[in-house]
């Protein structure tokens, strides 16, 4: 090595077959893994490759999870969920997850990704895998024709902006509230398609499902990945999720490769809510408290995961719904869901009242379901952008299911250290 | 792809979302529907008056979140002949020119009005304004330049998979 590179450089020129890569060179990469749904894959896929007359490069490399319009609600639902079905048959693909969640949840949760990979998803919130020391990022359904056909796809190797954490979160404080703190901080394209690297003291101490929400939202700081170390946590979760044997030693930024760095105190991090209709409208929760809400979600695969599960039955134990609110609650996967049935984590939740739906995309997606013409909304999932989830008029503010499920109790937004106290 | 035509300038704002470009209540549609909805929550005028040939003229920030290629689609599909903003999402970048839809870099763009006839040249880096001013766009790689003058990655692996076949 004759220049220090950094996890994303390392991570590239493994998929390009060289020693090291250059910051701003353009490199073509083999791709271990393309994973892609319903909506994004087979229904557009698959006339594209009868136009070619092309097959799939590597079917074992496939990974296609049915979760944007299942359960189908309507008949543009079910023909879109029936191409993908047939497909996935003519096609004999090996490793498919039909309506067993998102989609971004149930890969790693199948023993698909590892360190050291180069995957592509089509979807937006790819960079999930990047919790895992994975190089992984969206694309739209047209590349990932390319990459089916060829097994390639070109990146520009990116700068690393690394966000280090020092401290520890206080109770009540989450990975989804550091996310938005950056956002806020840096807006929606802050990470200028680059890599962000998220490090120190409080990212290490963050169990699995907590950073895969940083690197999930890395899509909303408009990073190309959002890249975590791996360690010994991934290493443990990993193995339990079927991946063993994982090298985490190689991945880490060389001394010297990164000249970016922005440095966050956890322990002084606050509850954060962003206001609609961006996700970078976000400030601390008290700028925000006393505002009345008429429905309140916990969902996506940036907030329904066992994880956040657990923080909003840390605040509903015991507690009840306040009159004239919904609380809705879709776990990320059926994966979560049963664990959270086995040790009582669902239940509290439904004694409070939460209304369970099923583990897909559902109203964050706003590809069906929606929320009610000038209701506001305080919901777990990654976007608020006017009219996602609802008509225009629709109000949503983001926050953590800790601050969600407190402010279904409470009817208005609130601290929730003001519940859990 | 040369600065001799002139275009007529459609204005947005910045942080226009692919939620604004590709409605997520229309997206069970093919493209020629999804279109009809193109913008239709900022400038409800948009979809129906665009010509074939108009250049959007954008703020910041054009094209963030979602990966859905529809949302580059549907501007080509009305004929959109560029997009002219100072940034794009990045996975809207890609999709862009995947889709044969020409996207200029051009950190001066604000002062394009509503309605200016304007011309652009991509290789040169040029966007030419009705009364004479040059804005400087950022160059484009060559190989993205072949691509959407090619009319997208599909044609490009057409010719490829072709080429292939003995």
């Amino acid at each position: 090595m004759n220049t220090p590179q950094s996890l994303a450089q390392k991570l590239i020129a493994r998929a390009a077959g060289r020693e090291e890569v250059a910051v701003g060179e353009i490199v073509t990469c083999q791709v271990d893994l393309a994973m892609f749904h319903d909506s994004s894959g087979p229904r557009r896929l698959q006339p594209m490759l009868e136009q070619l007359g092309a097959t799939i490069w590597d079917k074992n490399k496939v990974v296609l999870v049915m979760d944007h319009y299942v359960p189908e609600r309507n008949e543009d639902a079910r023909r879109i969920v029936r191409i993908a079905r047939d497909w996935a048959r003519d096609q004999k693909l090996p490793h498919v997850y039909d309506s067993v969640g998102i989609c971004h949840v149930v890969v790693p949760q199948h023993g698909h990704l590892r360190p050291g990979m180069f995957c592509v998803g089509g979807d937006s919130h790819s960079p999930t895998g990047g919790a895992f020391g994975t190089y992984m990022f969206g694309i739209g359904s047209t590349e990932m024709l390319g990459v089916v056909t060829t097994g390639e796809i070109w990146v520009q190797v990116p700068r690393t902006i690394r966000m280090r954490w020092y401290g520890r979160l206080r109770p009540g404080v989450t990975a989804k509230d550091m996310m938005l703190a950056m956002i806020g901080r840096f807006g929606m394209n802050g990470g200028a398609y680059q890599a962000v690297e998220f490090c120190g003291e409080a990212v290490r101490a963050l169990p699995m499902h907590e950073r895969m929400t940083l690197s999930n939202m890395s899509a909303e700081l408009g990073a190309q990945v959002g890249l975590i170390a791996p360690d010994e946590i991934t290493r443990e979760w990993l193995e339990a999720h079927g991946a063993r044997d994982v090298e985490t030693t190689r991945w880490f930024s060389d001394q010297g490769s990164v000249q970016e760095e922005h440095r966050f105190e956890g322990s002084a991090l606050a509850p954060q809510v962003a206001a609609p209709f961006s996700p970078a409208n976000a400030a601390d929760v008290s700028q925000f408290a006393g505002k009345k809400i008429q429905a309140a979600y916990i969902g996506a695969c940036t907030g329904a995961k066992l994880e956040d599960l657990r923080f909003a039955a840390r605040v509903l134990r015991g507690k009840q719904v306040a009159a004239g609110v919904r609380l809705l609650v879709a776990p990320a996967s059926h994966t979560d869901r049963d664990t959270a049935e086995r040790e009582g984590t669902l239940q509290i939740l439904v004694d409070a009242g939460a209304q369970l739906l099923p583990s897909a995309c559902g109203i964050c997606a706003g590809y069906g379901d929606s929320f009610a013409a000038n209701e506001t909304v305080i919901s777990s999932t990654a976007r608020n952008f006017k009219g996602r989830m609802g008509p225009p008029s629709t109000q949503v503010y983001l926050a953590s299911p800790y601050t969600v499920a407190a402010s279904a109790v409470a009817g208005h937004i609130i601290d929730p250290r003001e519940v859990l106290a | 792809m040369s600065a001799t035509g002139l275009h007529r300038a459609w204005r947005v704002g910045s942080d226009v979302d692919t939620d604004a470009l590709a409605p997520g209540t229309w997206m069970q549609h093919g493209v020629d529907v999804i279109a009809q909805h193109c913008l239709e929550s900022l400038r409800p005028d948009f979809a129906s008056g665009v010509q074939p040939g108009d250049v959007l003229v954008a703020g910041r920030n054009f094209g963030i979140g979602s990966s859905r290629e529809q949302a580059a689609a549907a501007l080509r599909h009305l004929g959109v002949a560029a997009v002219i903003a100072p940034s794009y999402s990045g996975l809207f970048f890609r999709n862009a020119f995947n889709l044969g839809l020409m996207l200029l870099t051009c950190p001066g763009c604000d002062v394009i009005h509503e309605g200016e006839k304007i011309a652009f040249d991509p290789r040169a880096g040029t966007v030419l304004r009705q009364h004479g001013q040059t804005l400087q766009a950022e160059p484009i790689p060559a190989f993205l330049l072949e691509m959407v003058e090619a009319g997208g990655l599909l044609p490009q692996l057409q010719t490829r998979f072709q080429t292939r076949t003995p």
